[in-house]
């Protein structure tokens, strides 16, 4: 690193935000002019929101939006070109390594290994997120008795159900007690019954006090949200409540004040 | 009256795993037909079985007037299979992928270009663009193109809007409309409620077994319980207390309300509100709205399945 004007400035942000908390009382999570670009493309354009303790937070956009790519930022699998965030009290510049530990994350494409068992898909994260064998030991056996598999314990996961995958894919997700979870798309192309009992289960964590990050193309879960922000063209247009979104818009529901919203987008990609 | 597609009785097994226990169908020219169902109900076995790609254990069935195991030959070219997962090659560009498919049938874009005009006007920007750095809605177009190059008489969609936005959905629902318009028959699969009400017909598939197969107008109309939306400050709590209620057979969250139906038929919407009031107050509810709504198909759905498990 070149010792230059820009990198002093640096510094100098990052020793006073020690004297003045970035995250406000009770936010878990606070982005400010947060960007992403690729070469001349700015993939997420200057967004800035904050995320509240314990809340069920709906990230929403068109396919294309920025949604996945300013999600990565906020796990710290992508540096921001520009902005600041922090997440669970965390800078995402400089403390990457310690976000990574606090937050959980869950996708519809990739959450569990499919070849390895119910024990061992568990054991792994556990292993990787640092818990001793004791501690997994006892937390896997409370977890599986609590979502009803301890028969299951020694399947292959790719035998289980979808609802059963999806739920243990989040248990996993959260098994090391993260402040926040992280869920990606989870129910993309998961019928109406199974949805609704995943979304069960993200209410039950969400009321013990986990804070609830989620994209979703369901507008109807979008209601399910305490507030849900919408994206177009790698900006934040709109965040709110449902409720409150519905009146602004004069809307019936949420697929309507999506449609008004999402219809503004310029890009095609 | 010849059917673009006749299934009789058609089962399949997978070792001990029976994925189809005889399910029979007809689609007709120019019909939208969704085959809708939790995942594992059999839905991609089937569609496998009709495009000739697996073959069934029991049963027959014809596309086109031609049988799927004698003359598999005959039906490949004349169906088109845009399978779940995207199946196209990433590393090729659009334009690749189109000619790619177009040169195995022994055809070009331009021979069948009325039929793919509208959706590829779409994705022709992004033409010299390798299909695996398209964003979602684009790979659906390009994948939809390809499925439709050799002018098929019957498409198969398998789950052809999963993870798509609900903007780009009804873009894609929209060009269904006018492919059907052309007398194309389109059997289709969709976890999402919306789209199955714009089938003609929808089979409901659970466990191998179609449930139902009714137009979604009918499936509605059938649905005999009272039914009520239910609002309170705290959701989570409510959703939990109702199921408490003896005389409720079941209750879901839908969007900003949980939907409540009750066991006893009988009912009328008036006894009904006062039953649900009551019982909810009684469980220290204050700030409840009760409304006796119609049902929609997620409604119907919803139901077949708490029959069901």
């Amino acid at each position: 690193m070149i010792w230059d004007g820009s990198f002093r400035k640096k510094i100098i942000k990052y020793v006073n935000s020690d004297t003045e908390p970035f995250l406000r009382e009770g936010e878990i999570i606070r982005a400010e002019g947060l960007t992403k670009c690729f070469g001349d493309f700015v993939a997420v354009d200057h967004i800035s929101f904050s995320v509240k303790k314990g809340e069920i937070f709906g990230f929403l956009g068109a396919n294309g939006a920025g949604k996945t790519t300013a999600m990565k930022m906020l796990c710290g699998l992508s540096k921001p070109t520009e902005g600041r965030a922090e997440v669970a009290g965390y800078d995402l510049k400089w403390e990457v390594r310690k976000i990574k530990r606090s937050i959980g994350y869950m996708s519809q494409k990739f959450s569990l290994y499919e070849d390895l068992k119910v024990w061992e898909n568990i054991r792994l994260f556990g292993g990787i997120y640092g818990l001793s064998d004791k501690e997994i030991q006892i937390k896997t056996d409370s977890l599986l008795e609590r979502l009803g598999l301890e028969q299951q314990r020694n399947m292959f996961v790719r035998s289980l159900p979808l609802g059963w995958k999806q739920k243990l894919a989040f248990s996993v997700a959260i098994f090391h007690e993260p402040q926040i979870v992280f869920l990606d798309e989870p129910t993309g192309g998961v019928d109406p019954a199974t949805r609704r009992g995943f979304w069960e289960m993200i209410y039950d964590a969400a009321e013990w006090g986990l804070t609830v990050f989620v994209t979703t193309h369901y507008m109807d879960e979008a209601e399910y949200c305490d507030r849900v922000s919408i994206m177009v063209d790698g900006r934040i247009e709109a965040l709110d409540a449902p409720s409150a979104l519905k009146s602004k818009y004069n809307a019936a529901n949420m697929d309507q004040v999506f449609h008004t919203l999402a219809r503004k987008a310029k890009r095609d990609e | 009256m010849m059917f673009r597609v006749e299934v009789d009785n058609i089962k399949k097994n997978y070792g001990a795993t029976e994925a189809l226990r005889g399910v029979s169908m007809r689609v007709s020219e120019g019909e939208i037909f969704g085959v809708i169902g939790p995942d594992g109900a059999g839905k991609t076995s089937l569609f496998r079985i009709l495009t000739t790609l697996i073959l069934p254990d029991g049963g027959s069935a014809k596309v086109m007037g031609k049988d799927i195991v004698a003359d598999y030959k005959q039906i490949r070219p004349i169906v088109g299979y845009m399978p779940g997962r995207f199946s196209l090659y990433q590393d090729l560009s659009v334009e690749e992928n189109i000619d790619f498919f177009a040169t195995l049938f022994g055809t070009t874009l331009q021979e069948n270009y009325s039929l793919v005009e509208e959706i590829y006007s779409q994705i022709e920007p992004f033409r010299k663009r390798k299909a695996g750095a398209l964003s979602g809605g684009m790979k659906q177009k390009l994948a939809l193109c390809c499925a439709l190059i050799h002018r098929p008489q019957v498409l198969f969609l398998d789950e052809p809007t999963t993870g798509v936005d609900p903007v780009s959905r009804k873009e894609f629902w929209y060009m269904l409309r006018r492919l059907k318009e052309q007398g194309l028959a389109i059997i289709v699969s969709t976890p999402y409620m919306d789209e199955a009400t714009l089938c003609d017909r929808i089979a409901l598939i659970r466990g191998g077994k179609f449930l139902k197969t009714e137009t979604p107008q009918q499936i509605i109309a059938d649905f005999d319980h009272p039914l009520f939306a239910v609002k309170a400050s705290s959701m989570s709590p409510l959703l939990r207390q109702i199921r408490q209620i003896p005389q409720v057979l079941s209750c879901f969250a839908f969007g900003d309300t949980h939907h409540i139906v009750l066991k006893d038929k009988g009912i009328d919407s008036l006894q009904g509100k006062e039953l649900l009031s009551t019982e909810l107050e009684r469980r220290g509810f204050t700030d409840v709205h009760i409304n006796d709504i119609a049902p929609n198909i997620e409604d119907c759905y919803m139901y077949l399945e708490t029959l069901n498990s």
